[in-house]
């Protein structure tokens, strides 16, 4: 089947996509948008987390004709051309990647999470984040980089 | 299948940013990860890519009776089936014995072990044609016990030598002694996962040469190259490795998993092959941490000092050898911890079974252990009537200790610091007021008030050696080049370490910046046409390939000096780099670096090699066996709900000696994850196995901490120096991920008064269910 999203703000089509590939899948090996990433594809670690209409989603869980018309916002869709999102300067700044693989799914939660709230206290953004898995930092790290951001979005 | 962006590819790391030794820059590759722009492993394409799929066994134990892949081949969109008669090289491998086959032959000895593997179109058709590959199994009764498996020869012989990989007794004193206190306990850990996030993968592109590259995710370039030419039957040069973006590593990527398989692939197609894992062939795929039963008993005077330590310990390696000899070694080495003990029997078994094989994990055979003696410690403070932290301070090990092998500690050794600093720390307020469900046990999967909560304090103190031990000689190789682009001296360091995410790309940056005095350095993308940098595990990486950069750089710098001396008839004595320019002795600045150098390029290859080591004594496990120690510290407080079973960690504080902190904010970020790890061990992280069989394989059910259950953590770190290594540098990863686990079972304990003989302590542990 043919599959049109429009993804970070521009019209994509992808082509011969077998009913059973994921957004995920979709993304990453056929637009080349490979920041998602493919940890577990259970929607049990979030880093594929992706907005799909504003809302973030495990794309892998997301199966692709359900995509369809619809609008996604992936990692790649953060910064605005080279200047990155406060989230993105804040997860580099506090130190809050290592390995990095979870970072592009936190950093689409993380974002989410800044931008709908203000002030988050510490157990709104552990509760935010409690569905995305980081196995190299334990987390202190990210935390600092949420908090940052928010804080910074709060004197802007 | 069609796409409309470029191929991905490994990227030179040319962000630079300033900082030195001792600074905590910002990661190179910081930018291009939050981004989604780093390539990782599973994230390559190659036009005209087939994608590679693994069909593994379904038994713990069986015979291969027949093995038809005539139909597989036979689906469209397959390009080659291949078994163990398409292994063109030797079908074995291993990383210290050579006993895994690439591809079974006769006979399966885990489930999951590769029977069969084939490249297709879409990763789809690939897994659909494995379902046609034909292969009938006589199954066979399984081997599950490790202790039974290292006594009862009347067992079957999963391996020609027998069922046994590795024995090593040590024997310290009078292994006989006597003494007026003693405690004994019976131990088990659990078999835990490294669970890096990023999956297996790789791509393997043929080569016009006969030859192949493979682009992937590992912990060592060079042990992979050779083991993978063998299998290949290629000499090793014409199989190029060059490192992906790594998504974690933690011991899970020391062994090959798709490295053979795909180069077969490739060269059998002629087209570039990509593999990838998903999460539940990932447990499968690589191996895991050794589960342990150990013996111990421990013998004190009536004040609290350690007479003896007598220990017996099991590791079940699995299928294969992988680690389990070095585990062994290290397991009956560190055996007594951190203390000053006079006398030691210790024995110590690793052997073969048709359990999951096992191998190298962060903090490898020093976890088991230590949560075995850190238990017996809290016991003996209880017999004793003491105060846990006090008898550690008491017996703790200092520089000029000799350990249970004889050896002298002749660098600094601040164990019973670490201890004190710990305890002098404030302790997080006692719950009042109105209960915050959240803050309960379980969050808010708790339905209770709080009522059956108990808090609780434990102390972990752990021992780890640092970098290769036994006799091996241990290095590393750095290329670094020094020249003038864009009017500017430009560094560049080159060597095959592996970046997992630990931060080394970051470190390599610093040493060069420091040493030369230039700001702008890059880093190469690691593969194997430099030397050897040995492995990305053991704590070794900022030690040995920083200590190799650090020689590459005085090598250049010197060099430089000649030149200096050359071309401004200046005695090169007493010379320095910094800001870019030659400075004498004097401090008069002679030259910048882009006046001297022209169009001049010097590069420089140096090694770094460690401290020599020797193997113990067969007899006695006599002998100096380690190169250096990294010693760190736990104090955890935990709330318990014995009605529910649920624990929640309310703190967890860590004291570690890194020597010198080359990069604080990497230091603690280290510290920080390792004791995640810790913390998961302790209380959630097991593969579950039954008869052979992996119950859990997937994140719905082998469980890692979440950010929801690491809980606030106070961190003090300590340098002091080892004179014997470079910048004084103590290896870090390892040990804040075996301290945390016995410090946390330890404060379960503490709430509950129970026994608790194992981890990860689960909730009918708690409530007796």
């Amino acid at each position: 089947m043919r599959v049109n999203v429009v993804v970070n703000g521009e019209k994509r089509q992808a082509d011969n996509v077998w009913e059973g590939e994921s957004l995920l899948y979709v993304l990453r090996e056929r637009l080349g948008l490979a920041g998602s990433k493919n940890a577990c594809e259970q929607g049990e670690c979030g880093s594929c987390t992706v907005y799909l209409d504003g809302v973030p989603v495990c794309s892998c869980l997301v199966a692709a004709g359900q995509a369809e018309g619809r609008e996604v916002r992936t990692v790649e869709g953060l910064a605005d051309g080279d200047k990155l999102d406060p989230i993105q300067e804040s997860f580099v700044e506090c130190g809050a990647v290592q390995c990095g693989f979870c970072t592009p799914g936190l950093l689409v939660t993380a974002h989410d999470l800044v931008a709908r709230t203000t002030d988050p206290s510490d157990a709104e953004i552990r509760e935010a984040l409690a569905g995305n898995l980081c196995r190299c930092t334990g987390y202190e790290k990210i935390l600092d980089a949420v908090r940052l951001a928010a804080a910074r979005k709060e004197n802007a | 299948m069609t796409r409309s962006a470029p191929a991905r590819s490994p990227q030179d790391l040319a962000e630079t940013v300033s900082g030195g030794i001792g600074a905590s820059p910002l990661r190179p590759d910081g930018t291009l990860k939050v981004r989604g722009e780093f390539a990782y492993s599973s994230d390559l394409w190659h036009e005209d890519m087939l994608w590679g799929a693994t069909l593994r066994s379904p038994h713990p134990h069986a015979r291969i009776v027949r093995l038809d892949v005539s139909r597989a081949l036979a689906q469209p969109g397959v390009h080659a089936v291949l078994t163990h008669e398409d292994v063109p090289g030797e079908n074995i491998y291993g990383l210290k014995y050579q006993d895994t086959p690439a591809l079974a032959e006769d006979r399966v000895r885990f489930q999951g072990e590769p029977v069969a593997i084939l490249a297709a179109d879409h990763p789809e058709i690939a897994r659909q044609a494995l379902k046609e590959i034909e292969v009938e199994y006589e199954v066979l009764e399984p081997i599950t016990d490790p202790e039974r498996a290292a006594h009862d020869s009347t067992l079957p012989k999963l391996h020609p030598d027998g069922n046994l990989v590795r024995y090593q007794r040590i024997l310290k004193g009078d292994p006989d002694a006597a003494a007026e206190v003693v405690v004994s306990g019976v131990y088990e850990i659990g078999m835990q996962d490294q669970a890096f996030l990023g999956p297996e993968s790789g791509l393997a592109v043929p080569d016009d040469d006969g030859g192949v590259d493979l682009y992937l995710a590992t912990q060592w370039l060079h042990v992979d190259q050779r083991q993978t030419a063998k299998a290949l039957g290629l000499p090793p040069e014409k199989v190029r490795l060059t490192l992906s973006g790594v998504g974690g590593a933690f011991g899970g990527r020391e062994d090959l998993s798709m490295q053979i398989h795909s180069c077969l692939l490739a060269l059998r197609t002629g087209r570039p092959v990509k593999m990838v894992y998903n999460r539940e062939e990932s447990f499968f795929g690589h191996v895991h941490r050794h589960p342990a039963k150990m013996y111990y008993e421990h013998g004190a005077t009536k004040d609290g000092d350690l007479v003896y330590v007598r220990a017996r310990m099991y590791f079940d390696g699995g299928a294969y050898a992988s680690k389990t000899p070095v585990v062994v070694g290290n397991g009956t080495t560190l055996s007594v911890g951190p203390y000053n003990v006079p006398n030691a029997k210790i024995e110590g078994w690793g052997v073969y079974s048709n359990n999951p094989t096992c191998g190298a994990m962060r903090g490898l055979g020093a976890v088991q252990p230590t949560y075995a003696y850190e238990s017996q410690m809290d016991k003996l403070a209880a017999a004793l009537g003491m105060d846990p932290a006090d008898l550690r301070i008491r017996n703790a090990m200092s520089e000029g200790s000799t350990n249970v092998t004889g050896q002298v500690v002749d660098f600094p050794a601040p164990v019973g610091e670490l201890v004190q600093r710990l305890k002098d720390m404030p302790l997080p307020p006692e719950r009042t007021g109105a209960v915050d469900i959240r803050d309960l046990p379980g969050g808010a999967s708790n339905v209770t008030h709080g009522e059956g909560v108990v808090r609780g304090i434990g102390y972990g103190v752990t021992i780890k050696n640092i970098s290769y031990a036994e006799g091996l000689d241990d290095y590393s190789t750095a290329r670094v080049r020094l020249q003038v682009i864009g009017g500017e001296p430009v560094a560049m360091v080159h060597t095959a370490a592996a970046e997992v995410g630990q931060g080394l790309v970051t470190l390599q940056q610093q040493i060069a910046r420091t040493e030369l005095g230039v700001p702008r350095v890059t880093v190469h993308p690691a593969d194997t046409s430099v030397g050897d940098a040995g492995s990305s595990s053991a704590s070794r990486q900022t030690y040995i390939t920083g200590g190799a950069v650090r020689n590459a750089c005085r090598a250049v710098a010197d060099a430089v000096y000649a030149l200096a001396e050359r071309r401004l008839a200046r005695s090169a004595a007493g010379m320095s780099l910094a800001g870019g320019k030659v400075v004498a002795a004097d401090g008069e600045v002679l030259t910048g670096l882009a006046e001297l150098l022209g169009e001049e390029i010097v590069e420089e290859t140096r090694e770094y090699h460690h401290r020599k080591t020797y193997p113990l004594d067969p007899e006695t496990g006599q002998g100096d066996a380690h190169v250096q120690y990294g010693f760190s510290a736990h104090r955890a407080v935990v709330d318990v709900d014995v009605e529910l079973g649920l624990v929640k960690v309310v703190q967890l504080d860590c004291a570690q000696d890194v020597g010198k902190a080359l990069n604080p904010d990497a230091v603690l970020g280290q510290i920080q994850g390792g004791s995640a790890q810790g913390l998961g061990l302790a209380v959630m992280e097991e593969i579950q196995v039954v008869d052979g069989k992996v119950r859990n394989p997937s994140f719905t059910d082998y469980l890692i901490p979440t950010v929801l259950d690491m809980p606030p953590m106070r961190i003090d770190v300590l340098e002091r120096p080892d004179p014997h290594s470079p910048y004084g540098v103590r290896g870090v990863g390892e040990p804040p991920t075996i301290s945390a686990t016995p410090a946390i079972a330890n404060a379960i304990r503490a709430a509950t008064g129970l026994e608790l003989p194992r981890v990860p302590i689960r909730p009918e542990h708690i409530t007796g269910t």
